[in-house]
Protein backbone atom coordinates (compact mmCIF):
# COMPACT_ATOMS: atom_id res chain seq x y z
CA UNK A 1 0.00 0.00 0.00
CA UNK A 2 1.57 3.78 -0.69
CA UNK A 3 -0.55 5.64 1.05
CA UNK A 4 1.05 6.66 3.84
CA UNK A 5 -1.05 9.13 6.62
CA UNK A 6 -0.96 9.45 10.15
CA UNK A 7 -3.89 10.46 11.84
CA UNK A 8 -1.95 9.55 15.24
CA UNK A 9 -2.16 12.72 18.13
CA UNK A 10 0.00 10.88 20.84
CA UNK A 11 -0.09 9.09 23.82
CA UNK A 12 -2.31 9.86 26.65
CA UNK A 13 -2.31 8.38 29.81
CA UNK A 14 -5.76 6.71 30.35
CA UNK A 15 -5.86 7.34 34.10
CA UNK A 16 -4.71 10.85 34.68
CA UNK A 17 -4.84 12.00 30.67
CA UNK A 18 -1.41 13.51 31.07
CA UNK A 19 -0.10 13.72 27.20
CA UNK A 20 2.85 12.38 25.43
CA UNK A 21 4.57 12.25 22.37
CA UNK A 22 4.66 8.82 20.35
CA UNK A 23 7.70 6.95 21.46
CA UNK A 24 8.15 3.08 22.87
CA UNK A 25 6.97 3.91 26.25
CA UNK A 26 3.82 2.53 28.03
CA UNK A 27 3.46 4.30 31.08
CA UNK A 28 2.64 7.40 32.23
CA UNK A 29 5.46 8.96 34.08
CA UNK A 30 3.30 10.73 36.61
CA UNK A 31 1.11 8.17 37.78
CA UNK A 32 1.64 4.59 36.05
CA UNK A 33 -1.46 4.57 34.68
CA UNK A 34 -1.33 2.90 30.85
CA UNK A 35 -0.83 4.92 27.70
CA UNK A 36 -2.80 4.92 25.17
CA UNK A 37 -3.07 6.23 21.40
CA UNK A 38 -4.97 9.29 20.40
CA UNK A 39 -6.02 9.76 17.32
CA UNK A 40 -7.60 12.84 14.86
CA UNK A 41 -10.78 11.51 14.35
CA UNK A 42 -12.44 14.42 12.73
CA UNK A 43 -9.31 14.78 10.30
CA UNK A 44 -10.09 10.93 10.01
CA UNK A 45 -14.06 11.36 9.23
CA UNK A 46 -13.03 13.94 6.48
CA UNK A 47 -10.82 11.55 4.21
CA UNK A 48 -11.96 7.77 5.69
CA UNK A 49 -14.77 5.59 4.78
CA UNK A 50 -16.21 2.59 3.90
CA UNK A 51 -15.67 2.57 0.38
CA UNK A 52 -12.16 3.26 1.08
CA UNK A 53 -11.98 -0.15 3.32
CA UNK A 54 -14.21 -2.20 1.34
CA UNK A 55 -11.75 -1.30 -1.62
CA UNK A 56 -8.99 -2.67 -0.05
CA UNK A 57 -7.77 -7.02 0.79
CA UNK A 58 -9.33 -8.43 3.25
CA UNK A 59 -6.87 -8.15 5.71
CA UNK A 60 -7.42 -6.16 9.20
CA UNK A 61 -5.11 -3.52 7.37
CA UNK A 62 -8.26 -2.31 5.51
CA UNK A 63 -8.55 -0.71 8.53
CA UNK A 64 -5.12 1.21 8.38
CA UNK A 65 -6.08 4.78 8.97
CA UNK A 66 -7.28 3.67 12.98
CA UNK A 67 -3.77 2.10 13.68
CA UNK A 68 -1.09 3.82 15.29
CA UNK A 69 1.24 3.70 12.41
CA UNK A 70 3.21 6.30 10.49
CA UNK A 71 4.98 4.77 7.50
CA UNK A 72 4.14 3.22 4.35
CA UNK A 73 5.56 0.09 5.12
CA UNK A 74 3.07 -2.49 6.58
CA UNK A 75 4.64 -5.55 8.18
CA UNK A 76 1.79 -8.20 8.25
CA UNK A 77 -0.26 -6.84 4.96
CA UNK A 78 -2.03 -10.27 5.12
CA UNK A 79 -3.26 -10.54 8.71
CA UNK A 80 -6.41 -10.87 10.04
CA UNK A 81 -9.43 -10.64 7.75
CA UNK A 82 -10.98 -14.07 9.40
CA UNK A 83 -14.15 -15.42 8.72
CA UNK A 84 -17.38 -14.36 10.83
CA UNK A 85 -19.56 -17.50 10.80
CA UNK A 86 -22.74 -17.66 10.52
CA UNK A 87 -23.13 -20.91 13.72
CA UNK A 88 -26.82 -22.11 13.47
CA UNK A 89 -26.48 -25.68 14.38
CA UNK A 90 -24.16 -24.46 17.90
CA UNK A 91 -27.56 -21.64 18.39
CA UNK A 92 -29.51 -24.40 17.80
CA UNK A 93 -27.82 -26.45 20.60
CA UNK A 94 -27.73 -23.75 22.97
CA UNK A 95 -31.46 -22.18 22.09
CA UNK A 96 -30.68 -19.08 20.82
CA UNK A 97 -32.03 -17.31 17.53
CA UNK A 98 -28.62 -15.24 16.36
CA UNK A 99 -24.96 -16.84 16.96
CA UNK A 100 -21.69 -15.74 15.25
CA UNK A 101 -18.32 -17.04 15.70
CA UNK A 102 -15.41 -14.76 14.87
CA UNK A 103 -12.83 -17.45 13.74
CA UNK A 104 -9.62 -16.21 14.67
CA UNK A 105 -8.49 -19.58 15.29
CA UNK A 106 -7.59 -19.34 11.36
CA UNK A 107 -5.25 -16.27 11.53
CA UNK A 108 -2.69 -15.78 9.98
CA UNK A 109 0.16 -16.64 10.19
CA UNK A 110 0.30 -18.22 13.47
CA UNK A 111 -3.59 -19.05 13.66
CA UNK A 112 -4.51 -16.74 16.58
CA UNK A 113 -5.75 -13.11 17.18
CA UNK A 114 -2.25 -12.43 18.66
CA UNK A 115 -1.29 -11.95 14.89
CA UNK A 116 -2.88 -8.67 14.65
CA UNK A 117 -1.25 -7.06 17.61
CA UNK A 118 1.99 -8.06 16.80
CA UNK A 119 2.08 -7.03 13.05
CA UNK A 120 1.12 -3.42 14.42
CA UNK A 121 3.66 -3.87 17.21
CA UNK A 122 6.22 -4.95 14.28
CA UNK A 123 5.19 -2.43 12.22
CA UNK A 124 6.15 0.36 14.85
CA UNK A 125 9.01 -1.17 15.97
CA UNK A 126 10.80 -0.90 12.72
CA UNK A 127 9.83 2.81 12.44
CA UNK A 128 11.40 3.09 15.64
CA UNK A 129 14.38 1.28 14.27
CA UNK A 130 14.56 -1.65 16.41
CA UNK A 131 16.56 -4.49 15.80
CA UNK A 132 15.12 -7.42 18.57
CA UNK A 133 11.54 -7.74 19.46
CA UNK A 134 10.60 -10.23 21.95
CA UNK A 135 7.52 -10.68 24.26
CA UNK A 136 6.64 -12.56 27.81
CA UNK A 137 3.74 -15.29 26.89
CA UNK A 138 1.42 -17.43 27.25
CA UNK A 139 2.04 -18.72 24.06
CA UNK A 140 0.12 -17.22 21.44
CA UNK A 141 2.26 -14.60 21.19
CA UNK A 142 5.13 -16.10 21.39
CA UNK A 143 4.36 -17.90 18.31
CA UNK A 144 3.25 -14.56 16.46
CA UNK A 145 6.00 -12.90 17.34
CA UNK A 146 8.53 -15.53 16.46
CA UNK A 147 6.93 -16.21 13.14
CA UNK A 148 6.37 -12.48 12.04
CA UNK A 149 9.66 -11.44 13.48
CA UNK A 150 11.86 -14.01 12.02
CA UNK A 151 9.86 -12.71 8.31
CA UNK A 152 10.31 -9.66 8.58
CA UNK A 153 14.09 -9.75 9.77
CA UNK A 154 14.26 -9.39 13.33
CA UNK A 155 16.10 -10.78 16.22
CA UNK A 156 13.86 -12.39 18.03
CA UNK A 157 13.57 -12.90 22.43
CA UNK A 158 10.93 -14.29 23.75
CA UNK A 159 10.16 -16.07 27.22
CA UNK A 160 7.27 -17.42 27.97
CA UNK A 161 6.38 -19.94 31.79
CA UNK A 162 8.96 -23.05 31.06
CA UNK A 163 5.95 -25.53 31.18
CA UNK A 164 3.51 -24.25 28.36
CA UNK A 165 2.03 -26.81 26.06
CA UNK A 166 4.55 -28.68 23.39
CA UNK A 167 2.47 -27.25 20.60
CA UNK A 168 3.25 -23.76 21.82
CA UNK A 169 6.80 -24.23 22.39
CA UNK A 170 7.61 -26.10 19.43
CA UNK A 171 5.27 -23.04 16.99
CA UNK A 172 7.96 -20.75 18.68
CA UNK A 173 11.34 -22.79 18.22
CA UNK A 174 10.62 -24.18 14.78
CA UNK A 175 10.68 -20.64 13.08
CA UNK A 176 14.39 -20.36 14.80
CA UNK A 177 13.19 -17.41 17.61
CA UNK A 178 15.18 -17.29 20.57
CA UNK A 179 12.94 -18.80 23.19
CA UNK A 180 13.77 -18.62 26.57
CA UNK A 181 11.53 -20.77 29.38
CA UNK A 182 11.30 -19.27 32.88
CA UNK A 183 10.51 -21.01 36.31
CA UNK A 184 7.46 -19.71 37.39
CA UNK A 185 3.79 -18.21 35.86
CA UNK A 186 3.07 -15.64 33.61
CA UNK A 187 3.11 -13.22 35.85
CA UNK A 188 6.43 -13.80 37.51
CA UNK A 189 7.68 -14.52 33.09
CA UNK A 190 5.98 -10.95 32.88
CA UNK A 191 7.64 -9.44 35.58
CA UNK A 192 11.14 -10.28 34.16
CA UNK A 193 10.04 -9.19 30.37
CA UNK A 194 9.49 -5.54 32.15
CA UNK A 195 13.05 -6.22 33.54
CA UNK A 196 14.38 -6.73 30.30
CA UNK A 197 12.75 -4.22 28.36
CA UNK A 198 14.28 -1.81 30.90
CA UNK A 199 17.50 -3.23 31.24
CA UNK A 200 18.08 -3.64 26.95
CA UNK A 201 16.68 -1.63 24.26
CA UNK A 202 14.89 -4.17 22.54
CA UNK A 203 11.06 -3.79 21.45
CA UNK A 204 9.57 -6.07 24.12
CA UNK A 205 5.75 -5.95 21.81
CA UNK A 206 3.65 -6.03 25.20
CA UNK A 207 5.99 -3.91 27.43
CA UNK A 208 7.12 -1.02 25.90
CA UNK A 209 5.00 -1.33 22.64
CA UNK A 210 2.12 -2.23 24.51
CA UNK A 211 -0.07 1.22 23.12
CA UNK A 212 0.78 0.12 19.48
CA UNK A 213 0.22 -3.34 20.13
CA UNK A 214 -3.44 -3.04 21.66
CA UNK A 215 -4.67 -1.34 19.41
CA UNK A 216 -4.20 -4.21 16.73
CA UNK A 217 -7.05 -5.98 18.63
CA UNK A 218 -9.44 -3.54 17.25
CA UNK A 219 -9.65 -4.78 14.20
CA UNK A 220 -11.44 -7.28 15.53
CA UNK A 221 -14.23 -5.55 16.28
CA UNK A 222 -13.86 -3.45 13.07
CA UNK A 223 -13.94 -6.35 11.19
CA UNK A 224 -17.24 -7.74 13.21
CA UNK A 225 -19.09 -4.82 12.30
CA UNK A 226 -17.84 -4.83 8.83
CA UNK A 227 -19.06 -8.19 8.29
CA UNK A 228 -22.37 -7.88 10.45
CA UNK A 229 -23.17 -5.71 7.33
CA UNK A 230 -22.30 -2.82 8.87
CA UNK A 231 -23.64 -3.06 12.75
CA UNK A 232 -22.61 -3.25 16.05
CA UNK A 233 -23.98 -6.71 17.13
CA UNK A 234 -26.18 -6.82 20.73
CA UNK A 235 -23.71 -9.12 22.48
CA UNK A 236 -19.92 -9.92 22.39
CA UNK A 237 -18.63 -12.72 24.15
CA UNK A 238 -14.88 -12.83 24.86
CA UNK A 239 -12.53 -14.41 26.84
CA UNK A 240 -10.49 -12.54 29.33
CA UNK A 241 -6.49 -13.13 30.05
CA UNK A 242 -5.11 -9.40 30.05
CA UNK A 243 -8.40 -7.70 29.65
CA UNK A 244 -7.06 -6.01 26.94
CA UNK A 245 -9.14 -7.47 24.04
CA UNK A 246 -12.72 -7.34 24.91
CA UNK A 247 -11.63 -3.68 25.64
CA UNK A 248 -10.48 -3.13 22.28
CA UNK A 249 -13.42 -4.66 20.58
CA UNK A 250 -15.29 -1.94 22.30
CA UNK A 251 -13.52 0.91 20.96
CA UNK A 252 -13.64 -0.31 17.55
CA UNK A 253 -17.45 -0.35 17.75
CA UNK A 254 -16.91 3.38 19.31
CA UNK A 255 -14.39 4.38 16.64
CA UNK A 256 -16.47 3.03 13.74
CA UNK A 257 -19.82 4.62 15.24
CA UNK A 258 -18.02 7.91 15.81
CA UNK A 259 -16.88 7.96 11.65
CA UNK A 260 -20.38 7.36 10.94
CA UNK A 261 -19.47 3.80 9.80
CA UNK A 262 -22.13 2.01 11.92
CA UNK A 263 -24.84 3.55 13.98
CA UNK A 264 -24.33 4.05 18.02
CA UNK A 265 -25.96 0.94 19.28
CA UNK A 266 -25.35 -0.46 22.33
CA UNK A 267 -23.17 -3.77 22.41
CA UNK A 268 -23.17 -5.46 26.08
CA UNK A 269 -19.72 -7.18 26.17
CA UNK A 270 -19.88 -10.15 28.61
CA UNK A 271 -16.39 -11.82 29.38
CA UNK A 272 -15.36 -15.28 30.43
CA UNK A 273 -12.39 -16.61 32.29
CA UNK A 274 -11.62 -19.84 33.67
CA UNK A 275 -12.69 -20.87 37.03
CA UNK A 276 -9.08 -21.03 38.06
CA UNK A 277 -8.43 -17.73 37.19
CA UNK A 278 -10.83 -15.50 37.49
CA UNK A 279 -9.93 -11.95 38.97
CA UNK A 280 -11.51 -9.84 36.51
CA UNK A 281 -14.88 -11.84 37.02
CA UNK A 282 -14.69 -11.82 40.53
CA UNK A 283 -13.99 -7.74 40.33
CA UNK A 284 -17.43 -7.79 38.26
CA UNK A 285 -19.11 -10.38 40.44
CA UNK A 286 -18.02 -8.66 43.49
CA UNK A 287 -18.83 -5.19 42.38
CA UNK A 288 -15.73 -3.35 43.00
CA UNK A 289 -14.64 -3.90 40.05
CA UNK A 290 -11.14 -3.68 41.91
CA UNK A 291 -8.37 -6.53 40.13
CA UNK A 292 -7.26 -8.79 43.38
CA UNK A 293 -4.22 -11.11 42.17
CA UNK A 294 -4.77 -14.48 41.86
CA UNK A 295 -1.92 -17.38 41.30
CA UNK A 296 -3.19 -19.41 38.29
CA UNK A 297 -4.44 -22.82 38.02
CA UNK A 298 -6.43 -23.78 34.94
CA UNK A 299 -6.29 -25.55 31.43
CA UNK A 300 -6.85 -22.46 29.69
CA UNK A 301 -2.88 -21.55 29.61
CA UNK A 302 -3.65 -18.83 27.03
CA UNK A 303 -5.47 -17.27 30.00
CA UNK A 304 -3.38 -17.95 32.93
CA UNK A 305 -2.88 -13.75 34.01
CA UNK A 306 -3.56 -13.99 37.17
CA UNK A 307 -2.92 -9.96 37.68
CA UNK A 308 -4.71 -8.43 34.02
CA UNK A 309 -2.95 -5.14 33.40
CA UNK A 310 -6.42 -4.07 31.63
CA UNK A 311 -8.57 -5.77 34.33
CA UNK A 312 -9.73 -2.97 35.67
CA UNK A 313 -11.24 -1.67 32.04
CA UNK A 314 -12.37 -5.13 31.21
CA UNK A 315 -14.55 -5.26 34.56
CA UNK A 316 -15.58 -1.29 34.16
CA UNK A 317 -16.87 -2.17 30.42
CA UNK A 318 -18.92 -5.17 31.24
CA UNK A 319 -20.80 -3.46 34.02
CA UNK A 320 -20.81 -0.11 32.07
CA UNK A 321 -22.26 -2.13 29.08
CA UNK A 322 -24.42 -4.42 30.85
CA UNK A 323 -22.99 -7.35 30.21
CA UNK A 324 -22.33 -10.11 32.11
CA UNK A 325 -18.89 -11.91 33.49
CA UNK A 326 -18.90 -15.71 34.28
CA UNK A 327 -16.03 -18.31 34.81
CA UNK A 328 -15.97 -21.96 33.34
CA UNK A 329 -14.20 -25.16 34.97
CA UNK A 330 -11.64 -27.25 33.35
CA UNK A 331 -14.29 -29.61 32.64
CA UNK A 332 -16.91 -27.30 31.41
CA UNK A 333 -14.11 -25.70 29.18
CA UNK A 334 -13.56 -29.44 27.69
CA UNK A 335 -17.06 -29.45 27.07
CA UNK A 336 -17.15 -26.05 25.24
CA UNK A 337 -14.00 -26.91 22.77
CA UNK A 338 -16.12 -30.15 22.06
CA UNK A 339 -19.55 -28.47 21.05
CA UNK A 340 -17.84 -26.29 19.16
CA UNK A 341 -16.34 -28.76 17.17
CA UNK A 342 -19.40 -31.03 17.17
CA UNK A 343 -21.41 -28.28 16.07
CA UNK A 344 -19.72 -25.89 13.47
CA UNK A 345 -16.65 -27.66 12.32
CA UNK A 346 -14.59 -25.19 14.30
CA UNK A 347 -11.65 -26.75 16.73
CA UNK A 348 -10.47 -23.77 19.02
CA UNK A 349 -8.04 -23.69 21.88
CA UNK A 350 -8.72 -24.02 25.78
CA UNK A 351 -9.97 -20.05 25.81
CA UNK A 352 -12.40 -20.87 23.42
CA UNK A 353 -13.76 -23.85 25.18
CA UNK A 354 -14.15 -21.05 27.98
CA UNK A 355 -15.75 -18.54 25.62
CA UNK A 356 -18.45 -21.10 24.74
CA UNK A 357 -18.48 -22.54 27.90
CA UNK A 358 -19.38 -19.11 29.78
CA UNK A 359 -21.64 -18.35 26.82
CA UNK A 360 -23.59 -21.38 27.31
CA UNK A 361 -24.19 -20.81 30.94
CA UNK A 362 -25.08 -17.71 30.58
CA UNK A 363 -27.86 -18.39 28.02
CA UNK A 364 -29.11 -21.68 30.38
CA UNK A 365 -29.10 -18.93 33.34
CA UNK A 366 -30.92 -16.53 31.17
CA UNK A 367 -28.49 -13.68 31.45
CA UNK A 368 -27.34 -13.45 28.13
CA UNK A 369 -30.29 -13.41 25.28
CA UNK A 370 -31.64 -15.97 23.51
CA UNK A 371 -33.31 -13.53 20.71
CA UNK A 372 -30.69 -10.88 20.31
CA UNK A 373 -27.88 -11.41 17.74
CA UNK A 374 -24.66 -12.71 20.07
CA UNK A 375 -20.85 -13.13 18.64
CA UNK A 376 -18.92 -15.36 20.08
CA UNK A 377 -15.01 -14.22 19.86
CA UNK A 378 -12.83 -17.37 19.20
CA UNK A 379 -8.96 -16.26 19.79
CA UNK A 380 -7.01 -19.58 19.08
CA UNK A 381 -6.62 -22.97 17.46
CA UNK A 382 -7.32 -26.24 19.20
CA UNK A 383 -3.93 -27.80 17.40
CA UNK A 384 -2.32 -25.71 19.66
CA UNK A 385 -4.10 -27.44 22.91
CA UNK A 386 -4.22 -30.56 21.81
CA UNK A 387 -3.44 -31.78 25.79
CA UNK A 388 -6.72 -30.74 27.38
CA UNK A 389 -8.54 -33.21 24.80
CA UNK A 390 -5.96 -36.44 24.10
CA UNK A 391 -7.92 -38.24 27.17
CA UNK A 392 -11.12 -37.71 25.80
CA UNK A 393 -11.19 -37.66 22.26
CA UNK A 394 -8.75 -40.04 20.95
CA UNK A 395 -11.18 -42.95 20.64
CA UNK A 396 -11.70 -44.78 17.40
CA UNK A 397 -11.70 -48.16 16.23
CA UNK A 398 -8.68 -50.08 14.52
CA UNK A 399 -9.45 -52.84 12.28
CA UNK A 400 -8.02 -55.14 10.21
CA UNK A 401 -7.58 -53.78 6.43
CA UNK A 402 -11.07 -56.40 5.06
CA UNK A 403 -14.30 -55.56 4.56
CA UNK A 404 -15.75 -57.59 6.66
CA UNK A 405 -14.36 -56.33 9.51
CA UNK A 406 -15.23 -52.82 8.57
CA UNK A 407 -19.16 -53.94 8.44
CA UNK A 408 -19.01 -55.50 11.91
CA UNK A 409 -17.19 -52.39 13.54
CA UNK A 410 -20.43 -50.42 11.80
CA UNK A 411 -22.80 -52.67 13.43
CA UNK A 412 -20.87 -52.15 16.38
CA UNK A 413 -21.54 -48.56 15.97
CA UNK A 414 -24.71 -48.51 15.33
CA UNK A 415 -25.65 -50.14 18.39
CA UNK A 416 -23.86 -48.07 20.37
CA UNK A 417 -24.98 -44.70 18.60
CA UNK A 418 -28.47 -46.38 19.11
CA UNK A 419 -28.26 -46.74 23.08
CA UNK A 420 -26.65 -43.65 23.17
CA UNK A 421 -29.58 -41.99 21.58
CA UNK A 422 -32.50 -43.86 24.00
CA UNK A 423 -30.08 -42.69 27.22
CA UNK A 424 -30.14 -39.77 25.68
CA UNK A 425 -33.91 -39.65 25.02
CA UNK A 426 -34.39 -40.77 29.12
CA UNK A 427 -32.32 -37.87 30.27
CA UNK A 428 -34.23 -35.31 27.93
CA UNK A 429 -37.16 -36.80 29.86
CA UNK A 430 -36.04 -36.43 33.22
CA UNK A 431 -35.89 -32.93 32.14
CA UNK A 432 -32.07 -32.40 31.48
CA UNK A 433 -31.16 -30.00 28.65
CA UNK A 434 -29.01 -30.63 25.90
CA UNK A 435 -25.58 -32.02 26.91
CA UNK A 436 -22.23 -32.97 25.15
CA UNK A 437 -21.54 -36.64 26.22
CA UNK A 438 -18.91 -38.65 25.88
CA UNK A 439 -18.26 -40.99 23.00
CA UNK A 440 -19.75 -44.29 24.16
CA UNK A 441 -16.90 -46.90 23.25
CA UNK A 442 -17.73 -49.99 22.80
CA UNK A 443 -15.17 -52.51 24.23
CA UNK A 444 -13.66 -53.22 21.19
CA UNK A 445 -12.77 -49.60 20.33
CA UNK A 446 -8.99 -48.51 21.43
CA UNK A 447 -8.22 -45.61 23.34
CA UNK A 448 -4.93 -44.22 21.60
CA UNK A 449 -1.98 -44.02 23.29
CA UNK A 450 -0.41 -42.19 21.50
CA UNK A 451 -1.00 -38.17 22.69
CA UNK A 452 -0.11 -36.74 18.92
CA UNK A 453 -3.33 -38.79 16.90
CA UNK A 454 -6.06 -35.78 16.58
CA UNK A 455 -9.29 -36.54 17.69
CA UNK A 456 -11.20 -39.56 15.74
CA UNK A 457 -13.02 -37.65 12.82
CA UNK A 458 -16.08 -39.72 13.94
CA UNK A 459 -16.51 -38.41 17.32
CA UNK A 460 -19.86 -36.96 18.50
CA UNK A 461 -21.99 -38.60 15.81
CA UNK A 462 -25.69 -40.02 16.46
CA UNK A 463 -25.17 -42.25 14.09
CA UNK A 464 -23.45 -43.53 10.89
CA UNK A 465 -24.21 -43.26 7.25
CA UNK A 466 -27.10 -45.81 5.96
CA UNK A 467 -25.40 -48.04 4.24
CA UNK B 1 16.78 -2.36 58.49
CA UNK B 2 17.84 -0.98 54.98
CA UNK B 3 16.31 -2.97 51.78
CA UNK B 4 17.32 -2.82 48.47
CA UNK B 5 14.48 -1.57 46.50
CA UNK B 6 14.69 -1.71 42.75
CA UNK B 7 13.52 1.31 40.19
CA UNK B 8 11.72 1.14 37.23
CA UNK B 9 12.56 3.00 33.93
CA UNK B 10 9.96 5.07 34.34
CA UNK B 11 10.84 6.20 37.86
CA UNK B 12 14.68 6.80 37.31
CA UNK B 13 14.80 10.07 36.24
CA UNK B 14 13.36 10.81 39.93
CA UNK B 15 16.27 9.01 41.33
CA UNK B 16 19.50 10.16 39.63
CA UNK B 17 18.97 6.90 37.35
CA UNK B 18 19.90 4.49 40.25
CA UNK B 19 19.03 1.33 39.36
CA UNK B 20 18.28 -0.26 42.73
CA UNK B 21 18.44 1.93 46.02
CA UNK B 22 19.12 1.22 49.42
CA UNK B 23 15.85 2.12 51.97
CA UNK B 24 15.11 1.78 55.87
CA UNK B 25 11.90 0.64 57.04
CA UNK B 26 10.44 -2.26 58.52
CA UNK B 27 7.19 -2.56 56.51
CA UNK B 28 6.40 -1.70 52.76
CA UNK B 29 4.82 1.90 53.72
CA UNK B 30 7.82 3.01 55.89
CA UNK B 31 10.12 2.25 53.18
CA UNK B 32 7.94 4.23 50.32
CA UNK B 33 8.14 7.16 52.95
CA UNK B 34 12.42 6.80 53.03
CA UNK B 35 12.01 6.92 48.90
CA UNK B 36 9.95 9.62 49.68
CA UNK B 37 12.43 11.71 52.14
CA UNK B 38 15.37 10.81 49.14
CA UNK B 39 13.26 11.68 46.13
CA UNK B 40 10.38 14.28 47.15
CA UNK B 41 7.22 13.50 45.17
CA UNK B 42 8.06 9.83 44.39
CA UNK B 43 5.40 8.27 46.85
CA UNK B 44 2.50 10.40 45.40
CA UNK B 45 3.56 8.73 41.87
CA UNK B 46 3.15 5.28 43.88
CA UNK B 47 0.30 6.27 45.82
CA UNK B 48 -2.88 7.54 46.42
CA UNK B 49 -4.21 10.20 48.86
CA UNK B 50 -4.95 7.90 51.58
CA UNK B 51 -1.12 6.10 51.02
CA UNK B 52 -2.93 3.18 48.71
CA UNK B 53 -0.44 1.79 45.95
CA UNK B 54 -1.85 2.82 42.87
CA UNK B 55 -4.03 0.50 40.88
CA UNK B 56 -1.67 0.10 38.00
CA UNK B 57 1.59 0.18 40.58
CA UNK B 58 2.64 -3.69 41.81
CA UNK B 59 5.25 -3.92 44.44
CA UNK B 60 6.58 -6.93 44.86
CA UNK B 61 8.73 -8.46 48.00
CA UNK B 62 10.79 -10.90 46.54
CA UNK B 63 8.41 -12.78 44.56
CA UNK B 64 5.16 -12.16 45.97
CA UNK B 65 2.35 -9.31 45.26
CA UNK B 66 2.48 -7.29 48.43
CA UNK B 67 -1.38 -6.97 46.95
CA UNK B 68 -1.92 -10.41 48.02
CA UNK B 69 0.08 -9.91 51.64
CA UNK B 70 -0.78 -7.21 53.18
CA UNK B 71 -0.51 -3.91 51.02
CA UNK B 72 1.45 -1.00 53.01
CA UNK B 73 1.72 -2.62 55.79
CA UNK B 74 3.35 -5.67 54.84
CA UNK B 75 6.43 -6.24 57.04
CA UNK B 76 9.80 -6.62 55.39
CA UNK B 77 12.56 -8.77 56.74
CA UNK B 78 16.35 -8.09 56.39
CA UNK B 79 17.69 -9.45 53.24
CA UNK B 80 14.08 -9.05 51.34
CA UNK B 81 14.12 -7.76 47.54
CA UNK B 82 11.22 -5.33 46.92
CA UNK B 83 10.86 -4.60 43.54
CA UNK B 84 8.21 -1.81 42.08
CA UNK B 85 7.14 -2.45 38.24
CA UNK B 86 4.23 -0.68 36.31
CA UNK B 87 1.19 -3.61 35.01
CA UNK B 88 2.04 -5.15 32.06
CA UNK B 89 -0.51 -6.44 29.30
CA UNK B 90 -1.63 -9.68 28.96
CA UNK B 91 0.41 -12.19 26.26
Amino acid sequence: MAEAMSFVKGLKCKECGAEQPVAPRAICEDCFGPLEVTYDYAALARTFDRDRVTARPRSMWRFRELLPVDGERILGEEVGGTPLVRADRLAARLGVRELYVKNDAVNFPTLSFKDRVVSVALTKAREFGMTTVGCASTGNLANAVAAQGVRHGFETCILVPEDLEAAKILGTTVFGARLVGVKGDYDQVNRLCSQIADRFGWGIVNVNLRPFYGEGSKTVGYEIAEQLGWKAPANVVCCMAGGSLITKIAKGFGELAELGFIDKSPTAFHGAQATGCNPIVTAVKDGSGEIRPVKARTIARSLAIGNPADGYYAARLIRDSGGQAEDASDTEIVDGIRLLAETEGIFTETAGGVTVAVAKKLIEQGRLSRTEPIVLVITGNGLKTMEALTSTAAVYPVIEPRLEAFEKTMARADAAAAAKSAAAAGATEAGAGPTISAFAAPSSFVTSSNSAVPPAPNHGRTSWPSR
Amino acid sequence: MAIQVRIPSVLRRQTEGAETVSLEGATIGEILMSLETRYEGLKGKLCGPQGEIRRFVNIYINDNDVRLLGGPTTKVSEGDEVTIIPAVAGG
